[in-house]
């Protein structure tokens, strides 16, 4: 039988499902946004999409600083 | 007799015994919550047209509720990666954050249950339903021996279906008024509680089981950053795990939340 190395340890881990889960919060932001302007509420249509914009810097930011923490 | 695999990964699944174990939990999670979500969808699309309510929850508390626990992810996050440098007193701080949040989470929750619990529904003698917050009740007040009165903070209406709408401009142009009702003029008299209606039902079903998961969460966490904290100073790899694996859970707990709340609050 032949096992796989080390390497391979690393997966499935949190910082994986981290990434998944800022994934769907910045479709959940812009969902939310598109809610918003279709009901008329055009300011709060707007703190979506920056919100959405928000989430998707905080994930470039975070898949960065935890470059070394762990593979996905 | 020691443990197998709490630290190295297993050769055949490449990972610890605790990951594939609560990977293996959360599988059965998804179909938990995949049947509930579908019973949702098919109690949704059964309903006649108008039948089904809409703006009946606060949107801001849910947005609230939402942004907390995506904080709490980030700081559950955060602490896993303070272990994994071995930074201790940083993994305390990102562990409490989560617990305070979780708690207000549940708070916030809690405020919600008990808003529904106050809003009654009451079929009045004459054909008209009034509806709205309970303020008060006499002390004598008995349904059973048509003693006493109700005040409800709310308005009157002619049929049930002008409720089901709350952000029609009609519903939101409404005036509500101070109301007493004797209980000679009651009809019926129900809360927003899960027996109310389908909705009603459906939603407390899904947030009731939501938010005990967040319950439970939080104690497991509370456990890891006081009690079983005392592990980081023997075994640190392990307890890292650990927290890795409590990490796990809390983000699945709040990809849920992030389904629940459009389909519950915004449509």
């Amino acid at each position: 039988m032949i096992f796989r190395p080390e390497p391979q340890a690393t997966k499935m881990s949190l910082k994986a499902f981290h990434l998944i889960f800022v994934t769907l919060l910045t479709a959940l932001s812009f969902g939310c946004a598109a809610w918003a302007f279709s009901a008329g509420k055009n300011f709060w249509g707007a703190m979506g999409i920056v919100a959405g914009i928000f989430v998707i810097v905080y994930g470039v930011y975070f898949l960065k600083k935890l470059k070394r923490i762990s593979y996905l | 007799m020691e443990i197998p695999y709490t630290v190295q990964n297993r050769p055949d699944t490449g990972l610890y015994n605790a990951k594939l174990g609560i990977w293996l939990f959360l599988a059965s999670e998804v179909m938990l919550f995949g049947g509930l979500f579908s019973a949702y969808i098919l109690l949704r699309v059964s309903q006649p047209p108008g039948g089904w309510p809409h703006g009946w929850l606060d949107v801001r508390l849910g947005t609230v509720n939402t942004l907390l626990l995506a904080l709490s992810a980030i700081t559950t996050l955060l602490a896993w990666a303070a272990c994994k440098v071995r930074e201790f007193g940083k993994f305390k701080f990102f562990h409490a954050c989560t617990i305070l949040l979780a708690l207000t989470f549940l708070g916030i929750k809690s405020y919600e249950y008990h808003d529904k619990w106050i809003h009654y529904e009451i079929q009045l003698a004459n054909g008209k339903i009034a509806d709205g917050h309970l303020i008060e009740k006499s002390a004598d007040f008995d349904l059973a021996k048509i003693t006493g009165t109700v005040t409800l903070h709310g308005r009157e209406v002619e049929n049930h279906v002008e409720l089901m709408d709350l952000r029609s401009p009609a519903a939101q142009s409404a005036k509500l008024d101070e109301m007493t009702i004797p209980a000679s003029d009651i009809k019926k008299m129900e809360n927003y509680g899960p027996r109310h209606n389908t909705f009603t039902a459906i939603y407390f079903t899904l947030t009731g089981l939501h938010a005990l998961h967040i319950f439970g969460g939080t104690l497991v966490i509370f456990y890891l950053w006081g009690p079983g904290s005392k592990l980081y100073k023997t075994d640190p790899e392990r307890f890292t795990n650990r927290i890795e694996v409590s990490g796990l859970f809390w983000h699945f707990v709040d990809l849920v939340w992030i389904f629940l709340f459009p389909v519950l609050y915004l449509t």
